[in-house]
């Protein structure tokens, strides 16, 4: 038996789990699978719970309110409320609907979202599913979530469903690209597709099997690919790109309420919509995972060797706390910015995505590349750092004129002063 | 710089979601049957009819059914019929003063167009009623309140009007008007 390691706590009782089924290898895949997926699918609906409450009360002091506070303390239940509420309503289709797809919308959504989670590692060896090509993998069920939303925009055979099925398709094709490429400068970078090679990159292990605790907590963070200036640009360049992805504010025109009703989600309600609900906040927190993997160092984060422990490798406070916390600040930033930003125009959208994302994007494969191969001093980057910083600033200024269009006179106002 | 703006109004939020918790003025949120009400001096909502002698509510009330606010009343909401007395000869007090507050919006025109300073604006607000009919239809009866209220909810517009009457009863000129009866 391997000595008690809290880091690994979790893993470790799994496979001993595990030993008891060894004489019966059918069974013992089987449960396996099950130990990896079922914790899935119970903690994200949970997560999902915890951020609409988190939303609602976020967006409520944002705009000077106090938001939900009669359900339990603070407004606690007030998902349970909201999923009692869902679960009660009638489930209505429209007679002329496509009506197969019109139901197989939401689960078509909601398979990919569950299932891109299982290549993010939440911890040392934590990785439900350890595809070699990870990044790959998340990209592509990624997308089809896009079908889901044009499925649903389609066959509810409303116009406001259409319109918002094919504003999805268009941005969610064009913001593709940019989050894509700047995915790319990490595995280009990390020379890898996978997800726990990516984090292990970011991880300076001779630091954290030293015996300093301080160098040991230091190791853990240093190396994250933010802190470079490809990192820190394709972080930006991802997260924004993200949130179009996921059709968060400001980029939420797909369902854009106050332009064409609730896009393709009009014609859903009850359930659906309630499926519709979860998968699109299960897709944010799978994204936020990705970019916390390839941006934020994933499960790593301040920690030290446990006392007691002579394993080199062993931590003190589990990876997944920390994984999960990167997430869900992330997720908060995103609650911020949907106080903050109003939505955008959809020619700006396009604009933004082409014009100034992807070519940022595609700089930042060049810093990147510029950035590896520049020369070190003692393994610092003397050069490729400052140098790469500087042409990333530069070209987000320059950039950024080139996409201002022509200016327009001042609006005079001849009767309010 | 680009971008300098979405960090501003980044910025603004955030100092409104930390000051919610900190500043009272950042969160005006009262939370209504528990912590009182928002009633000010300066709250108006329905009008309502002024008397003058809290023990003779129908004696004393101002209202002479002239009829002037019926016909101003933007939405026509209210509905009056004159009191006559046995000859037939028109009373100068309403039988019937109905506010339908359902359509009432709360104008103050009435207020404004009535001679004899007898509607006057209201602050009570705990209206609803179960029956969307009947019981949204205000009679004189319900209409009908003191001085002694208009001065409590309103007390510098009550004082005003209360000297204006003083004045107009120490010379009293003949106003076109009222013609003397
Ligand atoms: S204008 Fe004044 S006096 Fe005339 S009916 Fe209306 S409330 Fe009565
Ligand atoms: S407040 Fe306006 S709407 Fe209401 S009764 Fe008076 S005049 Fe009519």
């Amino acid at each position: 038996m391997t000595p008690i390691n809290p880091d690994q706590l979790i893993v470790q009782l799994t496979q001993w789990a595990l030993s008891f089924l060894d004489s019966y290898p059918l069974v013992a895949v089987l449960v396996a699978i099950l130990l990896s997926t079922v914790p899935l699918v119970a903690v994200f609906p949970i997560c999902f719970a915890i951020t609409t409450w988190l939303e609602r009360k976020g967006l409520a002091r944002i705009q000077n309110r106090i938001g939900p506070n009669r359900t339990g303390f603070l407004g606690m239940l007030q998902p349970i409320a909201d999923g009692i509420k869902m679960l009660l309503k009638e489930d209505i289709v429209p007679k002329t609907s496509d009506r197969l797809a019109h139901f197989l919308a939401p689960v078509v959504l909601m398979v990919p979202a569950f299932t891109i989670l299982s290549v993010l590692p939440f911890n040392r060896n934590m990785i439900p599913a350890a595809v070699d090509t990870g990044v790959i993998l998340f990209f592509a069920l990624g997308s089809v979530s896009t079908l889901a939303v044009f499925m649903a925009g389609w066959s509810s055979r409303n116009k406001y469903s259409l319109l918002g099925g094919m504003r999805a398709i268009a941005q969610m094709v064009s913001y593709e690209l940019p989050l894509v490429l700047s995915g790319v400068t990490v595995i280009m970078m990390t020379g890898s597709l996978d997800t726990t090679k990516i984090v292990a990159q970011q991880q300076l292990s001779e630091w954290i099997q030293s015996s300093n605790a301080g160098l040991q907590c230091l190791g853990q963070i240093i190396g994250w690919n933010v802190f470079t200036p490809w990192g820190f640009a394709g972080f930006l360049i991802f997260f924004v790109a993200s949130l179009a992805e996921i059709n968060r504010c400001p980029f939420d025109l797909p369902e854009a309420d106050s332009e064409i009703v609730a896009g393709h989600l009009t014609e859903y309600s009850g359930f659906k919509y309630a499926l519709f609900f979860m998968s699109e906040y299960v897709s944010a927190f799978a994204i936020n995972g990705l970019s916390t993997t390839l941006f934020l160092g994933g499960w790593s984060g301040p920690n030290i060797r446990p006392p007691w422990s002579d394993d080199p490798n062993a931590l003190l406070i589990p990876g997944f706390v920390w994984f999960f916390a990167k997430m869900f600040a992330l997720m908060l930033v995103m609650i911020w910015i949907r106080g903050t930003l109003p939505r955008l125009r959809v020619d700006h959208l396009m604009g933004f995505a082409w014009k100034f994302l992807l070519p940022l994007a595609i700089m930042n494969i060049f810093v990147g590349g510029f950035y590896y191969y520049a020369p070190r001093w003692h393994g610092i980057p003397v050069v490729g750092w400052p140098i790469g910083f500087l042409v990333m600033y530069l070209s987000y200024e320059c950039i950024g004129r080139l996409n201002r269009g022509p200016k327009t006179a001042q609006r005079v106002y001849h009767y309010a002063s | 710089m680009l971008g300098i703006g979405i960090l501003k109004g980044m910025a603004i939020t955030a100092k409104n979601f930390f000051g919610s918790f900190v500043n009272k003025r950042l969160l005006p949120t009262l939370q209504y049957p528990e912590a009182g009400n928002s009633v000010t001096l300066f709250s108006r909502n329905i009008p309502f009819l002024v008397y003058d002698n809290d023990e003779d509510p129908l004696g004393t009330m101002r209202c002479v059914a002239c009829k002037i606010c019926e016909k101003e009343c933007p939405p026509q909401c209210i509905y009056i019929v004159m009191e006559k007395d046995a000859n037939g000869k028109p009373a100068k007090r309403p039988k019937v003063f109905d506010i339908d507050i359902s359509v009432c919006m709360g104008c103050q025109i009435c207020v404004e167009v009535c001679p004899f300073e007898s509607i006057k604006m209201d602050s009570t607000f705990e209206l609803s009623t179960p029956d969307r009919f009947e019981g949204l239809l205000l009679k004189r009866e319900h209409l009908l309140k003191s001085n002694t209220y208009f001065h409590k909810i309103h007390p510098d517009e009550a004082q005003e009007v209360d000297d204006r009457l003083a004045a107009k009863q120490k010379k009293p000129a003949p106003t076109p008007s009222t013609p003397a009866a």
